[in-house]
């Protein structure tokens, strides 16, 4: 990690506070239907303030740290010639803001079930059968144009006890890193067409079905590899932050 | 009809689920080999300047049991008060010193651990000086959006008895929650997700 790089795709680094969070459009700390957040919601109101230094600056991570197989889950937990068992697929997208700039050297990391719709966690209890040659984990840093890309086995989908008969649709989870320490969001990916989405009480517990749509990566039929792994596009959006105008300087600077 | 702004809305949220150690500390659970050592886990070295603090805590939830599928994240200013940040705009912060940490909570108890420095005072908005604060972020199962915080420091009750940020909690005794217990150079922190001694969360 270093803070010699630059911002964004201006020369000079972007100093506004970000937009304000639309609430609605999140799932709300407390959702019944998703029994964990009952126990863990905070209750009282927020309070509510214009982001300071504290939060519209942040970490800036350097492409340095990447390994050279830390986006691609097929091999980086495999033995040597080997390989993760499951259907072969490349996720990639762009980071931009709610302005849509691209946010370039977000750190993006995601991780993920196996093919079978099992972790790899000792507290993990599903009965279908651990891979081997897959840990689970990735991550990328966005290049310029915001976007990042990675190699993975699409995640199967699993049962979890909430209510009697849940499971999980296939999914992928991100924690992404912006330009602010206020940006910081963890979400999860859901994959075109899958019918379990709108079955599951997580993904129920965000009020806006266009909301749940945005979290939905498409098919990329352009980017799929013949003969070797089907391509999903999935972009995320973080917050944007204000322009700075006018500048409020103290006397003397 | 006006001209359409253009601005696309913020990803939502989920929550981090149960294994989000998998992702974030993969060494932590036990998942070698993939990354070098876990980010954020190590934030000062020898060159560091400033006074090394230890914070520790618990993240509670509403029937007063620890998290241990949590994970916590803190971002702060150097000793001089300076971000290492590119939006920093007022000087170069400590380039031995990132700002940024990144903890598990621990499977046996529960406890977050963060070996850093105290950070110095930071203006806000309108110049006045904030009193010296950590930012906090915590993610869990069952928490559908990150919960932002702020731990303040109990040996600065005259920079506290003057902070904006503080100055805006409507209820007084709930400031406190923003406040470590402990002293010089241990500092505990405590955070309560619901009931009497909910900490208080910002929207910031």
């Amino acid at each position: 990690m270093s803070g010699d790089q630059s911002g964004g795709e201006n020369d000079r680094p972007e100093t506004g506070a970000f937009f304000a969070r639309d609430r609605a459009w999140h799932p709300p700390a407390f959702a019944p239907g998703y029994k964990s957040s009952v126990l863990r919601s905070p209750q009282k109101a927020l309070l509510s303030l214009d982001g300071t230094l504290s939060e519209i600056t942040g970490p800036v991570f350097g492409h340095s740290m990447l390994g050279e197989l830390d986006n691609d889950l097929i091999h980086n937990f495999a033995k040597p010639g080997e390989s993760a068992i499951g259907e072969r697929i490349i996720v990639h997208g762009r980071v931009l803001d709610e302005r849509g700039r691209p946010v370039q050297d977000a750190l993006v990391e995601f991780w993920q079930a196996n093919a079978g719709g099992r972790y790899r966690h000792r507290k993990e209890s599903y009965l279908a059968a651990l891979d081997p040659n897959f840990g689970g984990c990735g991550r990328a840093i966005t290049n310029g144009d915001g976007h990042y890309c990675f190699r993975t086995v699409k995640p199967g989908a699993y049962p979890w006890p909430n209510g009697v008969n849940d499971w999980r649709p296939a999914h992928i989870h991100f924690s992404i890193f912006g330009h602010g320490f206020a940006q910081r969001l963890i979400t999860q990916m859901y994959f075109e067409g899958d019918p379990m989405i709108w079955k599951c009480p997580i993904v129920g517990a965000i009020p806006d079905r266009r909301a749940i749509e945005q979290l939905i990566a498409a098919l990329d039929w352009g980017n799929t590899v013949p003969m070797d792994a089907r391509a999903y596009k999935f972009d995320i959006v973080l917050r944007g932050r204000r322009s700075t105008f006018f500048e409020n300087r103290p006397e003397g600077n | 009809m006006a001209q359409d702004l253009g601005y696309l809305k913020e990803t939502a949220s989920q929550t981090a689920g149960p294994y989000v150690h998998i992702g974030l500390t993969p060494n932590f659970c036990g998942i070698g080999g993939v990354y070098e050592a876990d980010l954020g886990a190590s934030m000062v070295n020898d060159r560091t300047l400033g006074q090394r603090i230890t914070v520790t805590g618990r993240v509670i939830d509403g029937a007063g049991m620890p998290l241990k599928d949590a994970l916590v994240e803190i971002w702060q200013a150097d000793a001089a008060g300076l971000y290492n940040s590119p939006s920093e705009r007022r000087g170069a912060a400590d380039p031995n010193f990132a700002g940024w940490g990144r903890s598990p909570t621990g499977a046996d108890d529960g406890m977050f651990t963060f070996e850093t420095v105290k950070p110095g005072r930071v203006p806000f908005h309108d110049g006045r000086l904030m009193a010296p604060h950590i930012s906090f972020w915590i993610v869990a199962r069952g928490i559908n959006i990150g919960l932002h915080t702020r731990m303040y420091f109990p040996d600065e009750a005259a920079a506290n008895a003057a902070d904006p940020l503080l100055a805006r909690i409507e209820h007084r005794h709930r400031a406190e929650t923003l406040v470590a217990a402990g002293r010089t150079p241990n500092y505990v922190f405590d955070i309560h997700l619901q009931g009497e001694k909910e900490t208080v969360f910002l929207d910031i």
